[in-house]
């Protein structure tokens, strides 16, 4: 099991367990994590999954496809450079961890 | 009954009607827009508001537990105060005691009432329609009762070849069966895609081993002890089949309000922002027939995650904010097929000139679609950022003639960002 840190804009953290291969989405729905949206269900289609990723755990995350690139041109809260989108991310196999921010808005 | 009001308050109480997609964004949508009141989501399905997309694609592949399938939690429903009623169906409406019957007996009163209460499949009416081993797929528990036949190398026939059809047909294809696509108009997806999409897709199905007979209707199904055994089509040939899947298309589930006096036309006629004639009760999602903005105006229903999310944000937003401006959201879509990606933004008509842009780099294009040299509709293929560009510049009035869109060389990005 890996953990998974969610910091909401107000600075309050939820960490969850999270079995690898399962998408930051999906840990954040079932978790009921405020502010992870996901109303397409996770197929790149809607950018309001949108999360920033710890500049330290981003480098343990594969690269993005082009989708998502498209896609994160799109979010309600800016585009920065550790912008991800969650249902995107697999939680690493060997990862002790990763720790994400939620935007101030997804909509 | 008491006087409709522009903004509920705290004291009020609001009933949804169906709690699939647009039922349960209506309700988490009035807590995020401040609603403090009481909000009762009554839906007949036994299970925790779920989405339907996957029924067709990774849930029934097996790739998606029905864990991924539940949109939000029970604990959600729990801090958000929202009641639900699971299990339990909406039988009449009594509109001026403001009153919600249940088949349970259970009275729910409203200050404002939500239908959102979707479609179900067209059933197919013929000889044989009742075999063991013919399906539809709408729910999970459709989608439980067909994933157990995939695995079984049995010959499959899909009657109809909508989006769901093609879906289905593309996950049978990939589980190794047989598969033989019956569709009764000389294309598939017809009411919705460009001909040249139809084709295109069509072209895939085939050339992954699938028998498509289009123009081609169903005299009858035929059965043997109980059990489908083949579709006789109109020219007497029969396809053989152990399984077999109708997507013929959907009915809105409008009886409820119409038996309460409420206008019904291809589903619950409202107005541009979503209200009824009752001004205590609005429609949304599958069920809705509304005037759209991108379809001139026309009376439109729509049958999309996109559309029965933003029609629920839309009418929570009157709610709790008293306007009654327009929907006007851009329509979007996706269906994924055999491991193509197309993605559809706008709405086409059957007389669009349509252009085709195509990025020389592999299997990428999308189709542009035109109403009297306006841009209307894009369709695209494994192309999103088309897709998300197409969102976007549907969503303005700065568009790409067709000239733009026909010529390679042309930076459609540019003309939504003028250089400054
Ligand atoms: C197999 C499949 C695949 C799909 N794929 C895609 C896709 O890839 N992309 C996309 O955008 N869209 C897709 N869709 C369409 C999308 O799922 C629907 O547009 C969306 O679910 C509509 O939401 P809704 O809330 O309006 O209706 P529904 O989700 O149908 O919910 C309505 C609910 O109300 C209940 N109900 C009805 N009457 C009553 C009553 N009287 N009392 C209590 N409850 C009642 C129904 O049982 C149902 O649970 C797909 C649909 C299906 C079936
Ligand atoms: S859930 Fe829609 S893009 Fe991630």
């Amino acid at each position: 099991m890996s953990k998974i840190s969610y910091i909401q804009p107000d600075g309050n953290v939820l960490a969850v367990d999270a079995a690898p291969g399962t998408s930051v989405m999906h840990v954040a729905l079932v978790n009921d994590v405020l502010g992870i949206v996901a109303e397409c269900g996770g197929n790149t289609m809607c950018a309001t999954c949108h999360v920033y990723v710890d500049a330290g755990d981003l480098v343990q995350l594969p690269e993005m496809e082009g989708d998502e690139d498209a896609m994160l041109d799109c979010t309600a809260s800016p585009r920065e450079p550790n912008s991800r989108l969650s249902c995107q991310i697999k939680v690493p196999a060997e990862s002790a961890g990763i720790t994400v921010r939620v935007p101030e808005r997804q909509v | 009954m008491s006087e409709a009001r522009t903004v509920l308050t705290g004291q009020d109480a609001v009933v949804i009607i169906g709690a699939g997609q647009a039922g349960f964004q209506a309700a988490a949508s009035l807590r995020d827009e401040g609603f403090a009141g009481r909000i009762t989501l009554i839906g007949d399905e036994p299970y925790l508001p779920y989405q339907r997309p996957p029924l067709s694609k990774t849930y029934l592949a097996g790739s998606l537990d029905e864990e991924g399938l539940t949109l939000r939690p029970a604990s959600f429903f729990e801090r958000n105060s929202i009641e639900l009623l699971m299990g339990d169906t909406a039988v009449a409406i009594d509109r001026d005691k403001q009153e919600v019957k249940l088949a349970s007996g259970r009275l729910v009163g409203y200050a404002h009432l939500i239908l959102a209460t979707g479609t179900r499949p067209r059933p197919l009416v013929a000889e044989g329609a009742d075999l063991a081993g013919v399906h539809i797929l709408r729910t999970k528990d459709d989608a439980d009762a067909l994933r157990p036949c995939l695995g079984d190398g049995s010959r499959v026939a899909v009657i109809g070849g909508g989006f769901i059809g093609m879906e289905f047909a593309a996950v049978a294809a990939d589980a190794g069966h047989e598969v033989v696509v019956i569709e009764g108009l000389a294309r598939i997806m017809a009411r919705s895609v460009s001909p040249e999409l139809s084709e295109y897709v069509t072209a895939a199905h085939r050339g992954r081993g699938t028998r498509m007979l289009l123009g081609s209707g169903v005299q009858r199904l035929t059965g043997d002890a109980g059990r489908v055994t083949g579709v006789v089509l109109a020219d007497g040939e029969t396809a053989a089949a152990d399984v077999v899947l109708v997507g013929i298309g959907v009915l809105p589930n409008a009886e409820l309000a119409r038996d309460a006096g409420l206008e019904v036309a291809n589903g619950i006629a409202v107005d541009g922002s979503l209200l009824t004639a009752d001004p205590r009760i609005s429609a949304i999602g599958d069920c809705a027939n509304y005037p759209s903005a991108h379809d001139s105006g026309r009376p439109t229903r729509l049958e999309s995650v996109q559309n029965a999310v933003d029609h629920a944000r839309h009418v929570a937003a009157r709610l709790t904010g008293g306007s009654y401006a327009a929907y006007q959201k851009v329509p979007w879509f996706w269906t994924h097929q055999l491991g193509l990606n197309v993605q559809i933004a706008g709405i086409g008509s059957a007389d669009d000139d349509c252009v085709l842009r195509k990025d020389p780099a592999g299997e990428k294009f999308s189709i542009y679609r035109f109403q009297s040299q306006r841009l209307v509709c894009v369709e695209s293929v494994n192309q999103p950022g088309a897709h998300m560009l197409a969102r976007r510049m549907l969503a303005g009035e700065v568009r790409p003639s067709p000239a733009q869109v026909a010529d390679p060389g042309s930076d459609l990005k540019a003309l939504l960002t003028p250089a400054v």
